[in-house]
């Protein structure tokens, strides 16, 4: 029987790579009397949905503005680039 | 001549490429960064003046000035972050018998709009206590979507490294989403 610091572990992976056959059959023995690795599972996929839409919301938020003064360098330092060219 | 053009693009361009970067590095002064990075590349790039699609293009160039910096970073990760699969240095979450020390709970998740949000905000706070490095491994992966393999050859890790990083990642901010979630 898988402890739960490996099976964690391997639920984590599940979200890179692939699991082996082996991997997946002591996982789902494991889920079927661990509550708790499966709250972690369910959780992890949660944090995933969440970052990514956190992202888009981050991204898509017009009220979010580079500050002027970075602004302001980048135009200088385009304009010292292409006086040297 | 054709610095006209660029500046354009800057006027129309930079506050989304801004967000864009901020959203993955969470840092606004490294997002400043990779951004005027971006412009510098892009007035240098033969091929500057036929882009009919600027700000894709201006986006692929910032992608790659991202993992750059994520990059640097993840280089400077001491060794001994770096432990091997079977030993995964998770001791503050588990027991010697590999029980959890605090038991993963089950989540009431958001279920209105208002509810959301709060999630998202502790969320972010959470990220905020992940060292740094962790967490932009994390963005790479599960916001960039970059797959698992391009992130190791991007950051020249280990397969086996970048799924420590992501799981002990995941593990603190499980917990500290807990914490804070169900207390809220």
């Amino acid at each position: 029987m898988l402890s739960c610091k490996k099976a964690s572990q391997i639920i984590s992976q599940s979200l890179e790579r692939k699991l082996t056959i082996g991997e997946r059959f002591n996982l789902k023995l494991h889920l079927l009397v661990c509550k708790y690795c499966k709250h972690f599972s369910q959780q992890i996929h949660s944090i995933s949905v969440a970052l990514k839409l956190t992202a888009r919301t981050i991204e898509n938020d017009d009220t979010v503005k580079m500050p002027s003064s970075a602004k302001q360098r980048i135009t200088d330092l385009i304009a010292a680039n292409s006086a040297q060219s | 001549m054709t610095t006209p053009n660029v500046h354009n693009w800057l006027e129309q361009h930079s506050d989304y490429l801004y967000r864009f970067a901020l959203a993955r590095l969470r840092d606004p002064h490294l997002a400043e960064d990779v951004v005027q990075e971006t412009f510098l590349a892009a007035i240098k790039s033969p091929s500057f003046a036929e882009q009919s699609a600027p700000r894709t293009w201006l986006t692929g160039i910032l992608k790659h000035k991202i993992i750059d910096v994520m990059r640097k970073n993840v280089r400077e990760i001491a060794a001994s972050d770096l432990l091997d699969d079977e030993d995964a240095n998770v001791d503050d979450f588990f027991d010697d018998a590999g029980k959890w020390t605090d038991k993963p709970l089950k989540w009431d998740m958001p279920e209105n709009a208002l509810e959301q949000k709060q999630f998202l905000g502790i969320l972010q706070g959470c990220m905020d206590k992940l060292p740094a490095k962790s967490a932009q491994i994390f963005m790479l992966r599960d916001v960039q979507e970059t797959d698992n393999e391009e992130i190791c050859k991007e950051l020249n890790i280990s397969p086996t490294n970048a799924w420590v990083m992501l799981y002990r990642a995941r593990l603190g901010l499980r917990k500290c989403l807990e914490i804070n979630w169900l207390g809220h």
